[in-house]
């Protein structure tokens, strides 16, 4: 039986992730242990989350630059807000110190609702991005370039500098040892399952992914875009908001630069997993699977001992040796 | 004779056994240096001395390896998955200059979950499986007063010139110089500038508070990379040339020397060496060889004084900073200095 082109652009994704993990199998053996999987790949659940969330801002054909900094943002909120309230703030702590506030907090101050209000806040954000890109027709590169220093700002404002203290439930999840299958092998399946149902297998699904492809049609048929814009971005605000969760659980403590790469990572993950920048074409099993491509790569230019100098280069190579094969299946396609 | 081949050849296993841990039981344990940024003079100093400290203990068979990685970006997540990387390829210590003091410890956690022992140093992590050799920032201003209390007992004024400004560092430095003064009241500090350890910026500074400032400054307190900037601003302003304290830095070292040839200058330098990376690679081994090691340790400043300038001078590449190489027996008094 032969594959058709199409067959293979879905399987390219999967493909490459296979070929790097039989790669980095070869390079060093010991990585094919249950421990080996836990400590390669439980930083790649929040860039996939991450990605997952670009993924659906790239769904609507925009693209948001302040992923990065809003899962750092994400992070340092759970570091202080959310683990102890108010009081865990190093600015309410100072106050304390210097007798401005009583030892002891009244229980509005020590509450991690704060923290659940803040993360809320986080996703109206988005949403509200999502209306004034749809209303003012504004392009979304710079809406969300601007919005990537916003938030920064904010992250600093909460922890000036790096600490805090990741709550103890996100700390024990991303810590979970269950039996035979490591935990970032799952987490990473139960993601790119839940997104793939939400975004492919609902109705509503498909109006999102028509936004993106033909918007003309969908608001011919009775579609609100302007619902549809704040949907997805308020997905995107959710799901980097489990990233931020995530990473936090992962490093124990916040810091508001922790998370800028994320920005670049998610679009390239995207990319790699298989969709467009345009047109509504996305794969969220492959968006995940790009995620854990990205960061897999990152281990194995380090088994292969190559220099530091030369690894943002090597994984360039990577991604564009992986979008040239596209390129090729499209061109196949195109001819039949 | 079988007996007597038995007996020689067990007296022989015993021997070599002796040997061995005489030398070192470390030499098939792999120590992995990670660090977060290479992007400054300090910091190429710091993985230079690495190499050349390292290079000969690996021929030597003190260890299997001791191997340098940098992350490209300096970024938090990118350092932890890089120590997630080195755990994984067997490394049984990893030597540490962190990109943040709170946000790598769940990565240092798991390595120290995997047996792995991490030493940090410099850019020094809380959790607290790692060990810490930390710089006491503040005991190094202190000292700077305390010199000048021996040199000029009667006391006098003296100008400040800290780092920059909201950096943990010039915080440090800048409170032991201010605790130093207030237990010798004889020294009163009639002036603080921020020269940003930066000679230009230093000599800006400070001859722009001069004109504001008494006639009778007897010293200049410092933070390394700012002495010859100030020198240069009290010359250009015609005034009695005062004590500045020294950071080290060639420049600041070739002007000591000039002065002293010339009109017999006397001060002090001191600051941190880059080679500390030696001492933490020191520490792991010995932390690896089983030695009792307390968690937190301190390095020692690498002070300059009048007898000691030449030779530090002739060993100081033009623009750079003033360097030491640490040996296993400096590990070991570190070591032995923490434990009391």
């Amino acid at each position: 039986m032969r594959l058709t082109a199409r067959q293979l652009r879905t399987l390219l994704p999967a493909l490459s992730l296979v070929v790097l993990l039989a790669a980095i199998f070869y390079l060093q053996p010991r990585a094919m242990s249950y421990v080996g999987f836990n400590l390669m790949l439980n930083l790649a659940i929040p860039i996939a989350l991450a990605t997952v969330a670009q993924m659906c801002v790239i769904t609507v054909n925009d693209l948001d630059l302040s992923i990065g900094t809003y899962v750092g943002f994400v992070a340092c909120v759970g570091a202080t807000l959310l683990s102890g309230g108010m009081g865990a703030l190093p600015v309410v702590k100072e106050l304390q110190a210097s007798g401005a506030l009583p030892a002891t907090l009244p229980w509005i101050m020590q509450t991690p609702l704060v923290g659940v209000v803040a993360l809320v806040f986080g996703i109206a954000v988005y949403a509200a991005l999502g209306a004034l890109i749809h209303w003012r027709n504004l392009p979304s590169i710079v809406v969300t370039l601007g919005m990537s220093f916003v938030w920064l700002g904010l992250s600093v404002l909460i922890l000036p500098v790096p600490g805090g203290q990741a709550p103890a439930f996100l700390r024990s999840l991303m810590t979970l040892k269950p039996a035979y299958i490591p935990f970032p092998i799952i987490a990473a399946i139960v993601i790119a399952i839940l997104a793939n149902l939400l975004l492919m297998h609902t109705s509503y699904g498909a109006v999102l992914r028509g936004a993106g492809g033909n918007p003309k049609a969908i608001e011919r048929a009775g579609w609100s875009l302007l619902k549809v814009k704040m949907t997805m971005f308020a997905l995107a605000g959710f799901f980097g908001m489990l990233a931020g969760l995530s990473l936090v659980g992962l490093t124990t403590s916040g810091d508001a630069n922790i998370a800028l790469r994320y920005t670049l990572l998610s679009i390239a993950g995207v990319i790699l997993g298989g969709g467009e920048f345009v047109g509504g074409r996305i794969s969220p099993v492959g968006a995940v699977i790009g995620a854990v491509t990205l960061t897999l790569a990152g281990s194995f230019l380090s088994f292969m001992r190559i220099s530091p100098d030369w690894q943002i280069g090597a994984q360039g190579a990577i991604l564009i040796i992986v979008l040239a094969a596209r390129t090729l299946i499209d061109r196949a396609e195109r001819r039949r | 004779m079988t007996r007597l081949a038995g007996t020689v050849s067990l007296l022989a296993l015993v021997a070599a056994l002796g040997a061995g841990t005489a030398l070192a039981d470390t030499k098939d344990k792999k120590i992995a240096l990670s660090n977060n940024y290479a992007g400054n003079s300090w910091r190429q100093a710091m993985l230079r001395s690495w190499d050349k400290v390292t290079k000969p203990a690996v021929e030597a068979g003190i260890v299997a390896a001791a191997d340098p990685f940098t992350t490209a970006e300096n970024q938090v997540t990118e350092q932890a998955a890089q120590i997630q990387n080195l755990v994984l390829q067997g490394y049984n210590a990893i030597v540490l200059n962190a990109a943040s003091p709170d946000a790598l410890n769940g990565a240092v956690k798991e390595a120290c979950d995997a047996g792995v022992t991490v030493v940090s140093f410099d850019g020094i992590v809380t959790e607290p499986c790692a060990w810490r050799i930390a710089v006491d920032f503040k005991q190094m201003g202190k000292d700077e007063v305390l010199y000048l209390k021996d040199k000029i007992p009667a006391g006098g004024n003296v100008l400040e010139i800290r780092g920059l400004a909201g950096v943990f560092v010039d915080d440090e430095i800048s409170k032991g110089i201010h605790e130093g003064v207030a237990e010798n009241p004889q020294f009163k500090i009639v002036g603080s500038v921020h020269g940003d350890w930066d000679q230009a910026k230093a000599q800006a500074a400070v001859a722009g508070i001069l004109p504001s400032l008494p006639d009778d400054i007897v010293a200049v307190v410092t933070q390394g990379g700012d002495g010859y900037g100030a020198a240069q601003a009290f010359k250009a302003a015609g005034r009695k040339m005062p004590t500045i304290i020294m950071g080290n830095r060639q420049d600041e070292l070739a002007w000591w020397k000039e002065q002293k040839d010339a009109n017999g200058y006397e001060t002090m330098s001191v600051s941190i060496a880059p080679g500390v990376s030696t001492l933490a690679f020191w520490v792991a081994q010995q932390i690896l060889d089983g030695k009792e090691v307390p968690k937190d340790l301190v390095v020692p400043f690498l002070r300059i004084d009048q007898g000691t300038l030449e030779k530090s001078l002739e060993t100081t590449e033009k623009g750079g900073v003033a360097n030491v190489e640490y040996s296993a027996e400096d590990a070991q008094k570190v070591v032995d200095a923490a434990k009391k």
